[in-house]
């Protein structure tokens, strides 16, 4: 992000950079520099309030006064992120015959539905659309007991872009889940790889992956590198 | 667990890339500026091409746009918060009141987006992508750029 100031700059435009992480940013020596010691992912520090966002922007802004740069400086607030995770109500699983992770997956679709519906859009589409996360799951499953990626009839191919709609699918619905505040960042990834069965399901089949030992790229990025 | 700490750590052991002789623009004043937002958050609207892995290009995304797709290829970030709110990740709408309340001069009609997981050497951005997006922005008639990351 940084480096685009530069080139922006150069271009005869003066940019103020908002940064995550204040070493990165002290080394790239963009023209202007609010460092904000929050979530990544959260640039603006802190959803559904206005008045933080305005408060960064005000900031970021002021750093428009200097004559002279690299200048950089550090939002006095600091936000965590979440050490637990976001308190769900997840629907009553009603599919007896299916895995516990697809009966969980077929639960919490009107609450991803109702997401997409207020907000217009859904960031699930990588590789699979959200009628077909159950039938990812249930291939997810055979990779965690063993079946090797090939004979897998993973839908969508790509490992770490079905996943990331699997997550994704979730992630959205527990917006509509969740028995209150969302928490900060991370809240969510919390709930879905620690809480949700099909979390556990994501996470077994990367291990089975890596034991299988295909290339590193196709397993690593299908969950956090923490995880 | 933290997530963060070791992306932290990782991101502070890369080597940045060097800019020699840095431009150093003075704008307008604000109350006279037209903004614009560049963002590494890798947004397109859904009826956009979807960012790839490595993917080196940009997005245009118009000022009125707000069916964004968070296309990030990264799994090391969280995501809820723009699933919540667009604006902790591309504070559109905080620009917006900005501009009513004549403390910027204008939004700009178009805002630009890269991905931020990029090649390690950032050749194509440097050189290619990033000048062109710049190129963009100036037509644009754009004062000042603020940048997002993710």
């Amino acid at each position: 992000m940084c480096v685009l100031a530069h080139i922006i700059e150069a271009a005869g435009i003066a940019t103020v950079a908002l940064a995550s992480m204040r070493p990165v940013a002290e080394l790239v020596g963009a023209p202007r520099t609010l460092h904000g010691e929050f979530p990544l992912g959260r640039p603006l520090g802190r959803p559904s309030d206005p008045e933080f966002q305005h408060d960064v922007i005000g900031r970021a802004f002021a750093l428009l006064d200097a004559t002279s740069g690299p200048v950089i400086e550090s939002h006095p607030v600091v936000i965590e992120e979440a050490s637990d995770a976001v308190s769900c109500q997840m629907p009553p699983a009603f599919d007896g015959d299916a895995s516990p992770a697809v009966s969980e997956a077929r639960g919490i679709r009107k609450a991803y539905d109702r997401i997409v519906e207020r907000r217009g859009v859904s960031s699930v589409g990588r590789a699979i659309d959200a009628d077909t996360v159950p039938a990812a799951i249930e291939a997810l499953e055979r990779v965690a007991a063993g079946t090797p990626l090939k004979e897998a009839d993973l839908p969508g191919k790509n490992t770490v872009a079905v996943c990331h709609d699997v997550r994704t699918y979730y992630e959205e619905a527990a917006v509509e889940l969740a028995n209150g505040p969302l928490g900060s960042g991370r809240a969510i990834e919390n709930w879905f790889f620690e809480e949700t069965e099909a979390g556990k399901v994501v996470l077994a089949a990367r291990k089975a992956l890596a034991d299988e030992g295909v290339p590193f790229p196709f397993w690593f990025y299908m969950a956090p590198g923490h995880r | 667990m933290s997530g963060d700490a070791p992306m932290r750590s990782h991101a502070g052991s890369l080597p940045a890339p060097e800019f020699p002789n840095p431009a150093f623009v003075t704008p307008v004043p604000l109350a006279q500026a037209k903004v614009a937002i560049v963002t590494s958050a890798a947004l397109h609207r859904a009826s956009d091409t979807a960012f790839a892995q490595n993917d080196t290009s940009y997005r245009s995304i118009p000022r009125e746009a707000r069916d964004l797709v968070l296309g990030h290829w990264s799994p090391n970030f969280d995501r809820a918060g723009f699933t919540e709110d667009l604006n902790v990740v591309f504070p559109i709408d905080r620009l917006e009141e900005l501009a009513t309340q004549r403390v910027i001069g204008s939004v700009a009609d178009r805002h630009y987006s890269f991905a931020g997981n990029q090649p390690d050497d950032l050749a194509t951005i440097i050189h290619d992508s990033g000048p062109a997006a710049a190129a963009e922005l100036k037509a644009d008639g754009v004062d000042v750029v603020l940048l997002t990351p993710v």
